[in-house]
């Protein structure tokens, strides 16, 4: 579905990505871990559009996006939760949620997915009508979720869902990743909780200043020396 | 919660008016009519006049409120639109008598209307492209820049077409006379007893003018306000990243901002140089731009009813206050009259930083800014300061429901 062939990006003279390749087939869950500045967000924002790549491409479906703008990206199905949830504080939840729609005019549609975010998030239900804003750190990350749902996408990319959050919120964060995934949504999942990440995925790829260093299997890259090491803290 | 069942088609406000509220409109109706007649047959013309002048401010202001209230980018070079309005349709208005005659001169104002508009928008557009990527402080600075650039090279006679400081129309030329003023002048006079003669009035016509163009521009904003672009001006505001995200273009919808905006600029230009018969540079200094930035936070940002009266506090008050004064009305002589004239400024600078204190959202904010700051629906005060709490205790409360 989504393929990244050789992708380089650059922050004025300093290269941040350096040739990444990856793929993420259909009704997968694929993390992307590693450590600060390895390139993660880096590598989201290059594919979501907020970035330009200086080489390399983006690619979904067989459709080349890389070097569109992020709204052409989002019109082609590839909706990001973008890093510390960004939802617009000053609307309501109900008001969220409809700007996460705002690219569709089936009504119909739309109301299923509404009532599919309210069942997977109850919470936001009770919240509807408060403001973004006023949501504990939990909640935001629920609605940006839900906000990102109501596009209806086809590849929905989570950056760092559990930044910030108590270990509690971090666990329901994740249970709501695999129903998710469950439900047929594809997933690429940038994380610094890797273990918690690696968990959840099918496949992943450990990213290292601006390379991948390693891929695998989920459950493989858990159990992998290197990674246990470097990312899980173990000595 | 909400009493809304699942349909999530949110408004800011309800359109519709209440009996009271139609009671209330009919009564501003007869106010907006009735008291400049009054004036004009009591003899009082500065004063109609200054009704004419501030029903301008309400369309600058409420040209600008698309760009800085709806849409977040604070413009303080706004005037040039102004500017580029009063010079292309005087401009072309000259070249459209010259074309078609002294015969056309009724028409030429209305002809020139949508030319001077559309001269603005493109303006609008032409300092939109380069800045696109700039926010706050930044575009601030750009946008004054911009703003003076238009002012000095209106000044130094830029293709020989602005006739420098000495301004349009130049000397032996005149702006004709727009339709139905000179019927209205000779037939619309009456007089009710000694002291109240009416006749009709250039400055009567052009206020009635502004009136409409006000009523407009009300109209247009109001549908902008619950269009998509508008939803999408909302969410570029509170988040550009964000709103990218969900698939709203970015750069059109800044372009739109500033040419929707630049066209309320460009069409009060037009019709303030008409009011004046004449324009120059100096009516399009910085200091314009600020007032018009004035009356927007002033009145509240985003609301048309806080465009209205920001425009009479800033732009009305103060000329009252030396029309007055210079007129005799008030026990000044002349020397005290320039005095406060000239100290207005003070108290008006003191009003601006008092008003920021107390009462940061405007005199009459709109529904969403007033929601912002003060939600009314007291459910709702409360569960946003519970999950505020239970935010800042998350910490401590591992085992709380999520």
């Amino acid at each position: 579905m989504l393929k990244v062939e050789n992708l380089h990006t650059h922050y004025g003279q300093i290269e941040a990505l350096k040739g990444i390749s990856l793929e993420v087939n259909d009704g997968e869950i694929v993390t992307l871990i590693g450590a600060n500045g390895a390139g993660k967000s880096t590598t989201l924002k290059t594919i979501s559009g907020q970035l330009a790549p200086t080489e390399g491409t983006v690619s979904l479906d067989g459709e080349v996006v890389s070097g569109m703008l992020a709204h052409k990206v989002t019109e082609k199905g590839i909706i990001q939760v973008p890093e510390g949830r960004r939802i617009f504080p000053r609307m309501t939840v109900a008001e969220n949620l409809e700007m996460g729609a705002f690219l569709r005019k089936d009504a119909e549609g739309i109301k299923e997915d509404l009532e599919q975010v309210f069942t997977l998030f109850p919470r936001l239900k009770e919240r509807i009508n408060q403001k973004g804003g006023t949501l504990s750190g939990g909640e935001q990350q629920m609605l940006a979720m839900g906000r990102g749902i109501m596009a209806r996408p086809k590849l929905l990319m989570l950056d760092e869902p559990s930044m910030g959050l108590a270990p509690v919120v971090v666990e329901t964060i994740f249970e709501i990743i695999e129903r998710l995934n469950k439900e047929g949504i594809t997933i690429l999942l940038v994380e610094q909780n890797a273990a918690m990440a690696l968990s959840v995925a099918h496949r992943g790829y450990v990213l290292e200043v601006g390379s991948i260093a390693l891929e695998g299997p989920g459950k493989e890259l858990l159990h992998n020396e290197q990674v246990r090491k470097t990312y899980l803290g173990e000595s | 919660m909400g009493g809304s069942k699942m349909d999530i088609r949110t408004k800011v406000s309800s359109r519709k008016a209440t009996t009271k509220q139609k009671i209330i409109y009919a009564l501003i109706a007869v106010f907006i009519v009735l008291v400049p007649v009054i004036f004009q047959g009591i003899g009082q013309l500065f004063l109609v006049r200054i009704m004419g002048v501030v029903g301008l401010y309400v369309m600058l202001a409420l040209g600008l409120n698309i760009v800085v209230g709806f849409a977040g980018l604070l413009d303080l070079g706004y005037i040039a639109f102004y500017a580029m309005g009063a010079y292309v349709g005087v401009i072309v208005g000259d070249v459209m008598l010259k074309t078609f005659g002294a015969s056309f001169g009724p028409w030429v104002y209305f002809a020139s209307l949508p030319i001077a508009a559309l001269a603005a928008a493109a303006t609008g557009i032409a300092l939109g492209t380069p800045v696109l990527r700039l926010r706050g402080d930044y575009l601030a600075i750009v946008t004054l820049g911009f703003g003076e650039i238009v002012r000095i090279l209106i000044t130094n006679d830029v293709f020989g077409l602005t006739n420098g400081p000495a301004g349009l129309p130049r000397s032996g030329q005149s702006i004709p006379e727009p339709f139905g003023l000179l019927w209205l002048r000779e037939h619309a006079v009456f007089s009710i007893g000694d002291n109240f003669n009416f006749q009709f009035s250039n400055n009567l016509y052009w206020y009635f003018i502004a009136v409409l163009l006000c009523l407009l521009t009300i109209f247009v904003v109001r549908r902008l306000d619950d269009s998509r672009l508008g939803r999408s001006w909302t969410a570029m505001r509170e988040d550009e990243v964000a709103a990218a995200s969900v698939g709203i273009n970015i750069t059109t919808a800044k372009l739109w901002a500033f040419s929707l905006g630049a066209v309320w600029g460009g069409v009060a230009g037009l019709t303030f140089a008409n009011f004046q018969q004449f324009v120059s540079p100096e009516s399009f200094t910085f200091m314009e731009s600020v007032f018009v930035v004035c009356i927007v936070v002033l009145g509240g940002m985003g609301s048309i009813p806080g465009a209205i009266i920001g425009a009479i506090a800033i732009q009305g008050i103060p000329e009252l206050i030396r029309g007055l004064a210079q007129s005799g009305i008030l026990p000044l002589d002349p020397g005290q009259a320039s005095l406060v004239s000239n100290y207005r400024y003070l108290v008006f600078g003191l009003v601006m930083v008092i008003m920021m204190a107390v009462r940061p959202q405007g005199i009459w904010p709109s529904a969403r800014r007033a929601m912002e700051l003060h939600p009314d629906d007291e459910k709702i005060q409360n569960e946003e300061s519970q999950s505020l709490w239970e935010a800042e205790h998350k910490t401590d409360t591992a085992d709380h429901d999520l």
